[in-house]
């Protein structure tokens, strides 16, 4: 009497092995539709953005007709924008992740900001809109300027850059302080003269990454106020404005067909921006990809 | 002329302020890094201070138990919530189906099969999905899924909640793609070549010791997935409608909670009405339904993450 039967058991192994192929190509197939939908999402952006692409459609101003729609004020109303969220953004962002990382103790108040930074991370957008509403453009009467619609962006950008940069400080070597310390550098020399130069590129890389994600936003915008057909430029931090995706928003939601043209030839210049900043932060990622 | 070493020294004992940034600095930065708390204090307060003076208007039972959202009627305004919670749920249950497999799968893939070059340029690509801002998303779905959909399924609107949620899924999959490959990648190796040595397959690896191993990452990633499918604006804004509706109809157009505060928005309901506070309700609904959901995903990976 034999235990083991052979033919079932090379059956069942052959099973398994088809089994094992069948699905690898089935997962690899789930990987590729993420590749395949953002060929599919450029590929209809560009090829019905492309006729409306042109000098003028840069250098116009929003109008009524499509053809002469334009969209100068949103792409100057966004640099603006940036203007104010950079340097709050960065100033805050940078500055919480160098108290956590050098100066806070092991306690509950420590725990708790920790805590909050992550919670806010996973509040949405629309939610900011509400509080820049309510707390910039009402209670601090900055109305629907630059400057509200830039703190409301700041705050939601700031647990990205926290979190960028805390990393980036934790992978200073402690040698290099123990280093500072031993030649009798204060705390805050070491923190500004050793620490942060090590740590730039890491910070820089989150930062830029994290204002991406604030030129592409639009529900705090839309919540806050922020106008559409804007024909000036704005020549102050409190004066209002418009920004690309709110001009790309009012022109996907007309109803005439045309301007479905002129929206995808603004999701264009959206999209240039956003990559030419994405390639800055890689450059910085590679160039100064230090190893200690 | 260079200074000699001893003029540095004066010069060094000169700055008697020295120690008085060392002791102002701490502090300062202390401030800085409760902007965040403050900030979280701000949204609460804010939204709770309103949605108050929203419920001296409207019954608080009103709100949450009424079937009909009319806010926008003269005579008879109706503010009962549950129409824009059915409509949030209904892009997110579409948005789901379409991302926890694809996602998942896209994980094992990445974490499992995929070779070190093929994982080097497929990551990359899911990074610039997930950076895709969500009005282009948008535009994606209303001017090409959604005609699709039509030519297929001739009954479906215009506005609908199928196409906003196949869009919301796709832009949700990078995330539980990313999140789900990460708690994979933690599972040890010397686990999966025991398996493998017993003569196991790369499937059975993946399905019997990966994947129940990193089951409370995976779970994790999928909450928060869903979490910022709720709280998504810009896609449902542009391709869902406006028509807030307490059935079970995915075909026609719908409202969500975050649509209908960028619908109200837009229209610039004056200071003080009604409407005005209802946007705050609305708001303070949303913040719930998505501060659970991350707390719960927060719950889940702590509690039953697996320790080797």
């Amino acid at each position: 009497m034999r235990y083991i039967e052979q033919q079932a058991v090379v059956k069942r192994m052959n099973g398994r092995l088809i089994a094992n192929s069948i699905f690898k190509y089935i997962f690899l197939a789930a990987t590729l539709v993420a590749l395949v939908a953002l060929i599919i999402l450029l590929y209809r952006i560009v090829s019905q953005g492309m006729g409306h692409l042109s000098i003028e459609f840069l250098t116009n101003f929003a109008s009524r007709f499509p053809e002469k729609a334009g969209i100068k004020a949103a792409l100057v109303g966004s640099l603006w924008l940036m203007l104010v969220v950079a340097p709050t953004s960065i100033i805050l962002g940078v500055g919480s992740a160098i108290y956590l990382e050098e100066y806070a103790k092991q306690n509950r108040i420590t725990t708790f900001i920790r805590m909050n930074i992550s919670n806010l991370a996973g509040v949405p957008s629309v939610v900011f809109g509400l509080l820049g509403l309510t707390i910039f453009v009402r209670a601090m009467a900055l109305g629907n300027s630059i400057l509200a619609a830039g703190f409301t962006m700041s705050l939601l950008i700031l647990p990205v850059i926290v979190v960028a940069s805390q990393e980036a400080i934790r992978s200073v070597p402690g040698e290099l302080r123990d280093a500072s310390f031993g030649m009798g550098a204060t705390k805050w020399q070491t923190i500004v003269k050793i620490i942060l130069p090590a740590a730039i590129p890491g910070i820089l890389t989150g930062s830029i990454l994290a204002l991406s994600r604030a030129i592409g936003e639009t529900a705090p915008l839309i919540v806050i106020g922020v106008p559409v057909i804007i024909q000036f430029l704005p020549a102050g931090v409190m004066d209002t404005f418009t920004a690309l995706p709110m001009q790309i928003y009012d022109w996907s939601s007309r109803p005439q067909p045309e301007f479905q043209n002129v929206a995808a030839a603004g999701i264009m210049v959206l999209m240039a921006v956003l990559l030419f900043m994405n390639s800055i932060a890689v450059i910085i990622r590679n160039k100064f990809d230090k190893r200690y | 002329m260079r200074p000699s070493v001893q003029e540095m020294i004066a010069r060094s004992n000169g700055k008697k302020n020295k120690k008085v940034i060392e002791k102002i600095i701490p502090v300062l930065l202390f401030l800085i890094a409760s902007v965040s708390v403050l900030t979280s204090i701000g949204i609460v307060v804010t939204l709770i201070v309103e949605t108050i003076t929203f419920f001296t208007r409207v019954p608080f039972f009103d709100f949450i138990f009424g079937t009909t959202w009319l806010p926008f009627s003269n005579k008879d305004a109706q503010f009962g919530i549950l129409p824009l919670i059915v409509g949030t749920l209904k892009v997110t249950l579409i948005a789901t189906i379409v991302a926890v497999p694809i996602g998942i799968s896209a994980a094992i893939y990445l974490s499992e099969y995929a070779s070190e070059n093929v994982r080097r340029i497929l990551k990359p690509v899911l990074e610039v999905l997930a950076g895709v801002p969500t009005i282009v998303y948008g535009f994606f779905a209303l001017t090409f899924v959604t005609p699709i959909l039509q030519s297929v399924f001739p009954e479906i609107k215009i506005f609908n909640a199928i196409s906003p949620g196949i869009v919301v899924g796709i832009m949700i999959i990078p995330m539980i793609a990313s999140l789900s490959e990460d708690a994979m990648s933690s599972v040890p190796k010397s686990i999966r070549e025991g398996a493998l040595a017993m003569g196991s397959t790369k499937f059975e690896v993946a399905w019997k010791i990966t994947v129940p191993a990193a089951l409370s990452g995976i779970i994790a990633s999928v909450v928060l997935a869903v979490s910022r499918a709720i709280g998504e604006t810009m896609i449902v804004s542009l391709a869902a409608g406006s028509t807030p509706r307490f059935d079970g109809d995915f075909t026609g157009s719908i409202q969500t909670m975050t649509a209908y505060i960028v619908q109200v928005s837009k229209g610039d309901a004056g200071f003080g009405t009604t409407i005005y506070y209802s946007i705050y309700a609305v708001g303070f609904t949303l913040f719930v339904f998505t501060m659970v959901m991350n707390i719960l995903a927060g719950y889940v990976s702590k509690r039953f993450r697996e320790e080797y």
